[in-house]
């Protein structure tokens, strides 16, 4: 499944359900597409959208879903620099607890099993394991 | 998608969540929320018992909620969250920051 979801906030949330709803049944529980796969995805699509892109309605974030036997996994690509994932302060330090930003990454690493990033830092693979 | 906003008798103000609450419709709530605030409301409840998903702008958007609530005297609960959600607020130790009640109708008596 490929798909080209526009640089635009308001578009997130209909691309998620697009995504999980048409994921065959079977390979993740209905729990796991309906929490950690939304969630997930929400995040990195909206960090692709408002870092990768700018918001530029003109530019597009590509999704690609791969089925495997034992896993799902979607890859999130925008055309923007790119940034390093590495060294991000920790959200749940105490002096960040009250930050409205900085948990996005965070999130995303404790609802999937493996987040992989391109080389360049403006794609991300999220793998969800059966089970 | 929608929230929908209640005053019970004693002046809390319940706001219901449906669907989710994400990058694309935070702002949505924050301005319903503020507009209650500006308006004299003091206490608030958001009822996750409907809600499905919530995702780091979500999170955000009640910590900064929380802030301008407290800075004008009033007091923010959350309620309702499922087995998901409550973990969720856990692992990023929001469940810290905020008052949390399993149904709303607790977060009401607790005012």
């Amino acid at each position: 499944m490929k798909l080209d979801v526009p640089s635009d906030l308001g578009m997130v949330g209909d691309a998620v359900e697009l995504v999980a709803s048409h994921l065959p049944p079977g390979t993740l529980s209905p729990r796991r597409i309906s929490f950690n796969l939304r969630t997930a995805l929400a995040e990195a699509l909206g960090n692709a959208i408002r870092y990768g892109t700018g918001e530029d309605p003109e530019r597009v974030v590509r999704v690609q879903v791969e089925l495997e036997r034992d896993a799902v996994r979607i890859y999130v690509v925008d055309d923007g620099h790119g940034f390093d994932p590495t060294g991000l302060p920790d959200p749940t330090h105490p002096d960040n607890l009250e930050r409205e930003y900085g948990r996005g990454l965070f999130v995303i690493r404790h609802l999937v099993d493996d987040v992989a990033f391109n080389e360049k830092g403006n794609g991300i693979c999220l793998t969800l394991r059966a089970g | 998608m929608r929230f929908t906003l209640k005053k019970d008798k004693s002046g809390v103000v319940v706001v219901g969540v449906e669907g989710q609450l994400i990058v694309g419709n935070r702002q949505e709530l924050k301005q319903k929320v503020l507009d209650a605030l500006e308006d004299g409301s003091r206490k608030f409840v958001i009822d996750f018992s409907k809600t499905g998903y919530i995702d780091s702008s979500g999170l955000g958007v009640l910590v900064s909620l929380s802030k301008k609530i407290r800075e004008q005297g009033g007091e923010l609960r959350l309620a309702g969250l499922n087995a998901d959600l409550q973990t969720l607020f856990e692992l990023t130790k929001l469940d810290t920051l905020f008052a949390i009640t399993r149904t709303a109708e607790e977060a009401l008596a607790a005012f």
